[in-house]
């Protein structure tokens, strides 16, 4: 996927941070802690490529995305797409890159507006951005519509009328209507039935040659993650633990958080299943209000070291070309 | 081996206001004692309303069981009345949901709700039940136990949610454990850790299990047999390796062509199965997966193929042209990290 346009960097993420506040009393709320989301991210995502985000349900991936998208604004950190600090620019200067960056959503249902027509809703980014109005809007809708899959003609239809596999490739020609660059998939795929799954990520695919895309892709399923991704980054408790290539990730993990998810991820073949050795983490991810000292892993972590790990937050390196790792036994 | 569960043209119906929903229709399956049996199905394909027929959890109204038999031990669960069911539900048969948060009772300590089953099914005192409670909450992995046992569901985490609902299930040594999509709800390390579980608890008790799920790597690795499941017809049956190598039934081949695997040498395409799922409602009079099928011909649109037995009698696919689906050779299974 990469190469095309060279190895340039659309987007780097330098020390990004997102706390939540959580607070106490009705009228004078006091901040009494935060819940670590995203503490202290570094990557880069090249132009043309798909980076791809694994972790559990409260690791802060969706949050990631949300951050970079300026949709939370980032407590700590900078977001550099081309160049230019998202974090530190507000209103129309932030709007007129906006339609660069765009999302697709987990919940089909949940994301597109019950009483907006297709065409509405596909339609309402290009006025918004003052791209196309009246006929012209429509027929770009109708392009896009076809674009994704879908029969022109649904233009007038509401959501209701459509599947889940529908709804999300209506999601998708929004997020495509502005012609944008980069585009963050949130677990696009998590809520189709499997049947349904594997087109919407053949579509993904094929939009992404075509319109020289760049895709940072969040989802919890390892499998899909390295089908989409060229490069993988693993997410634990608001930090990236590694991210290498996606092969050398799977053939060469050096995290044991890694190799644990990797070893977890049920392949459906009963000849490789009667061989495997699974690693089985004991106990639970820890609450990223109260996260653990030191490493974010050591509470569960088979290979832990006294007092290194408990109290030294591991550094994040480069353990071979590429491959980014924090550990510090990797 | 014995047969256990015997399930026979099973047919359910739910009457709605849009019309009546096709949900099973003429499923039958069997059992043979300590035997674990995947499901494999996507959604509304009707595998857990196959599970809460036999277990007679449907809800009547809308639901209707229209026919079919359920042997269990002898005995056609579907003729016994209210009283008798419930000697054999939770005791004889218990059942695992997929949600952990909402299939637990909110205002009740783990202890209550555990105890209750011993002390109804096993005619246990309160001493007793506590005692064995702590057992159960120890076996299923939960540290401990003899602390939590007085705590609340909200105290646990979701893993932990889904091992006191095995606990419960498995408190009156059932002869069957059905767990509808146990895991679907959990992360994949936890999932990891339940399977892990149930394994090692068939091996220490050997009760039948029927695992119901979508996942065809979860089966893959856990069932000895599996049926798939579509539109409320079981379409493929056949042992687990059969299944996975052999697929005879052009649903079968499409599922498995269209999941990435972790394992994947290179960078593939997926064959995605087009279309989508028939509406219950309106079920085509003949074969239900026709209209997305590469292989379809007159005779599929005609008429409705009944389960056939392909390469050998335990491997039975619901195809005209069973002798026509392969899989290629180029997906062969790949060396594992």
């Amino acid at each position: 996927m990469a190469g095309t346009n060279g190895n340039k960097i659309l987007l780097e993420v330098k020390g990004l941070k997102k706390h939540f506040p959580i607070t106490q009393g009705i009228i004078f709320q006091r901040q009494i802690g935060a819940i670590k989301a995203v503490d202290g991210l570094d990557f880069f995502i090249r132009r043309g490529e798909t980076l791809g985000l694994v972790g559990e349900s409260g690791c802060g991936k969706s949050t990631t995305g949300r951050a970079i998208l300026q949709l939370h604004r980032p407590t700590a950190g900078e977001v550099l797409f081309e160049g230019q600090d998202l974090v530190k620019m507000k209103g129309e200067q932030l709007r007129r890159l906006r339609r660069r960056m765009q999302m697709i959503f987990q919940d089909p249902y949940a994301s597109l507006n019950p009483r907006m027509t297709v065409g509405d809703i596909i339609g309402e980014p290009l006025e918004v951005h003052g791209i196309a109005r009246g006929k012209e809007a429509k027929e770009r809708v109708q392009e896009l519509l076809q674009v994704v899959g879908l029969n022109p003609y649904f233009v007038n239809r509401y959501p209701h009328e459509f599947s889940g596999g529908q709804r999300q490739r209506i999601g998708v020609a929004r997020a495509l209507a502005v012609n944008p660059d980069f585009i963050v998939c949130d677990e696009p795929i998590s809520a189709l039935d499997v049947s349904i799954q594997a087109q919407l990520i053949n579509l993904l695919e094929e939009l992404q040659d075509k319109f020289h895309l760049t895709y940072l892709f969040i989802a919890h399923d390892l499998s899909v993650v390295r089908h989409i991704s060229d490069r993988v980054a693993v997410m634990y408790l608001g930090r990236i633990v590694e991210l290498a290539d996606r092969d050398e990730l799977y053939y060469r993990p050096l995290h044991p958080y890694t190799k644990a998810l990797l070893s977890a991820v049920p392949i459906p073949d009963p000849l490789v299943e009667e061989k495997r050795e699974r690693i089985i983490l004991t106990g639970d991810v820890p609450s990223p209000a109260n996260p653990p000292s030191g490493c974010p892993f050591h509470t569960r972590c088979p290979i832990m070291q006294r007092p290194i790990c408990v109290e030294t937050v591991p550094e994040w390196r480069e353990a071979r070309p590429g491959h980014w790792v924090a550990c510090h036994f990797a | 081996m014995g047969t256990l569960l015997q399930v026979k043209n099973l047919q359910t119906k739910f009457y709605t206001q849009d019309g009546v929903v096709n949900a099973v229709n003429g499923v039958s399956l069997e059992l043979g004692e300590g035997e674990t049996l995947g499901i494999v199905g996507e959604s509304g394909s009707g595998k857990s309303v196959t599970m809460l027929s036999v277990m007679r959890l449907i809800p009547q109204p809308p639901g209707k069981i229209v026919s079919g038999e359920v042997i269990f031990d002898g005995r056609d669960l579907l003729k016994l009345d209210e009283e008798e069911m419930r000697q054999v539900r939770g005791n004889r048969i218990a059942m695992v949901f997929q949600d952990p948060m909402t299939s637990l009772n909110p205002v009740l300590t783990i202890n209550t709700q555990i105890s209750e089953a011993l002390q109804l099914h096993m005619q246990m005192d309160k001493e007793a039940a506590r005692k064995r409670t702590i057992e159960l909450l120890q076996m299923v992995g939960i540290p401990s136990a003899a602390s939590r046992i007085d705590d609340y569901p909200h105290q646990f985490s979701g893993g932990m949610r889904q091992r006191v609902m095995i606990a419960m299930g498995l408190s009156c040594n059932p002869q069957l454990l059905i767990a509808d999509e146990p895991t679907t709800a959990l992360d994949v390390t936890i999932q990891a850790q339940i399977i892990d579980l149930v394994k090692r608890l068939k091996r220490e008790i050997g009760m039948a299990i029927i695992w119901i799920t979508h996942d065809l790597g979860v089966v893959a690795g856990l069932a000895e047999r599996v049926v798939v499941m579509y539109a409320g017809y079981i379409v493929e049956e056949a042992p687990v390796k059969e299944m996975y190598i052999n697929p005879r039934h052009p649903y079968t081949l499409g599922l498995l062509k269209s999941i990435p695997r972790l394992d994947e040498m290179r960078k593939t395409t997926l064959t995605p199965i087009e279309g989508l799922p028939p509406d219950l409602i309106t079920l085509p009079k003949g074969c239900p997966f026709a209209p997305r099928c590469p292989y379809v011909i007159e005779k599929c649109i005609e008429e409705n193929p009944p389960l056939m037995v392909t390469m050998s009698t335990r491997h039975r696919s619901a195809c005209w042209r069973w002798q026509d689906v392969h899989k290629e050779t180029s997906t062969a299974p790949a060396a594992v990290a």
